[in-house]
């Protein structure tokens, strides 16, 4: 009996990987799609970031304006990534990827699970733009080995949510045209309604408590406290943490059930 | 019924590889598979014919697990699909209609993927993928992305990735369409091969009747929704006629009910659309 359990999380194990392995092979023969990603961080650091850094009534505790910024353009495009992984589980429905999944004897979180592990991967790619990127015009990262650690932790969840968030969506809306368009409108309000480009101390009141309801908002946070000298948690990096894992798993449930639907 | 010495045994021997019983699934009013009944004998090809949107596609659907029956049920493999459907899976291949290798991995890698998901132990992985990629004539191509295949290489590289686990049944939707007459001569000689090797049974859809009157055992013909008959492709033209091709059979036993079918079915919509006038 325990050794059969042991069996079956070992496959379990292995089927996660493999999904995830799978993306990886594809990121080496295409490296060119994450050099495409780098633009994106690159405009806002340098541009809005550059400006904005010279209007003073952004305060921002003892953190200059691009060193808080870098976190919050980090968690961004990390979330723009994730947010429309969604596509991709359509177009592998379009073309009969999905349904060699799903006929596999792979349990479904499995698969969810390792999509999500692979979104991951994409972010932590992207998080190393990031990183070369603030260190180039001087954001003070902290680069010890445990920060940079948590830091991968912080990213990896935060896309692992965000991608299976997009793999639910995908999930309801079925083609690319529809989900292009709702990919447009969930990213702007969650990115605009967390602390990523201003404190919340700024906000009205019921935008504050909308944004205390966003996990972006956390996953900011614990990146700001882990990734910069000088850095601190507003929320305590347990709780960060804590709601992070929480709705990433919460999602992970309800993306298994509906994906084995997508097969129909 | 009273059974005497010379009725068959109640238990045959062999087991079927796939029993149906009274299969049916709806997609709103509309019956798209129609209390379907079937056995099909252990190392059997079953070629499934009928025209477009007749149920072949959801029936296969509902005995890979891909889609839940709305009644009935099937023991595939000796596992049921509604109440077992991860065993099911365990047991099964399925080449869908829709090109399912990815072309953005190696045919290599996506045997690996394969191999994994079918929780297939590592130190074997090798073996089994390069023996696979061999038997279906891939060895020298294993390390080209599958994007750059031919429609031929793309179906054997398919057909390898869902034989690797040793299924006992293999579903091959419209193996193939899209293939020139050499490919889909040679996807058939590897579906035999297979067939003689391990004695998996095949169900086979198609809409090229040579093809199915040359390769197959039985022939199953499915005409809106039901199976209509199942016979040998010998038995079918015996019921049309002397001479007559498997074509022949198709427009005799499908042609002729569609167009009966169409009328009737415009007929209803006539009365119900009156109906639904009266009543306001």
């Amino acid at each position: 009996m325990a050794e059969s359990l042991f069996d079956g999380a070992l496959d379990y194990a292995m089927q996660t990987y493999g999904v995830a392995a799978a993306e990886v092979q594809k990121l080496r023969h295409d490296p060119l799609e994450l050099a495409t990603r780098a633009v994106q961080p690159v405009l806002w650091l340098m541009l809005f970031g550059e400006v904005m850094a010279q209007v003073r009534g952004i305060s921002q505790g003892n953190l200059r304006y691009l060193d808080f910024l870098s976190a919050g353009i980090l968690a961004q495009s990390v979330l723009f990534v994730a947010i429309f992984y969604g596509i991709s589980a359509i177009w592998e429905r379009d073309l009969g990827i999905l349904q060699r999944y799903l006929v596999s004897p792979a349990p479904r979180s499995a698969i969810v699970i390792g999509k999500a592990l692979s979104a991951s991967v994409r972010a932590l790619s992207q998080a190393l733009i990031v990183y070369l990127l603030a260190l180039l015009i001087g954001v003070g990262i902290d680069l010890h080995p445990l920060a940079i650690v948590g830091v991968v932790l912080v990213i990896a969840l935060g896309s692992a949510l965000f991608s299976t968030f997009s793999l639910i969506i995908a999930c309801i809306v079925k083609t690319r045209e529809r989900f292009m368009g709702i990919g447009q409108v969930l990213t702007m309000p969650i990115f605009f309604a967390s602390n990523a480009i201003y404190p919340l101390a700024l906000m009205p009141g019921w935008l504050r408590v909308v944004s205390h309801l966003n996990p972006l908002t956390y996953e900011v946070d614990a990146l700001r406290a882990l990734m910069l000298t000088g850095g601190a948690s507003d929320y305590g990096l347990g709780l960060d943490f804590g709601v992070l894992a929480g709705t990433a798993a919460v999602l992970i449930g309800v993306a298994a059930r509906m994906y084995a639907r997508m097969g129909y | 019924m009273v059974s005497d010495s010379t009725s068959p045994p109640i238990e045959p021997a062999a087991a079927p590889a796939v029993a149906i019983r009274e299969l049916t699934r709806k997609f709103g009013d509309f019956t798209a598979v129609d209390r379907a009944t079937a056995d099909i004998p252990v190392g059997e090809v079953l070629g499934v014919i009928g025209p477009n949107g007749a149920g072949k596609s959801t029936l296969i659907k509902m005995l890979t697990t891909l889609l839940p029956p709305t009644s009935g049920s099937a023991l595939v493999a000796g596992h049921d699909i509604v109440r077992a459907p991860a065993e099911v899976r365990r047991h099964i291949g399925y080449v869908p209609q829709l090109l399912s290798a990815d072309g953005s991995l190696t045919g290599y890698e996506n045997m690996l993927l394969s191999a994994r998901l079918y929780g297939i132990p590592r130190a074997e992985q090798d073996t089994r993928i390069t023996g696979a990629l061999a038997r279906m004539g891939l060895t020298a191509s294993a390390d080209h992305l599958v994007g750059r295949y031919s429609g031929g290489m793309i179906r054997r590289l398919e057909i390898a990735q869902s034989l690797m686990h040793r299924p006992a049944v293999l579903f091959l939707d419209e193996p193939t369409v899209g293939l020139d007459p050499a490919a889909r001569e040679a996807v058939w000689e590897h579906v035999l091969d297979l067939r003689d090797a391990f004695k998996t049974t095949m169900v086979v859809t198609s809409h090229m009747m040579e093809e199915i009157d040359q390769f197959c055992d039985r022939i199953a013909l499915i005409d809106r929704g039901r199976i209509a008959v199942i016979d040998t492709p010998a038995g079918l033209k015996a019921r049309v006629g002397p001479n007559a091709t498997l074509d022949d059979v198709f427009i005799e036993l499908v042609g002729a009910t569609t167009e009966t079918e169409a009328e009737r079915a415009y007929g209803e919509i006539r009365r119900t659309r009156r109906a639904a006038r009266e009543h306001g």
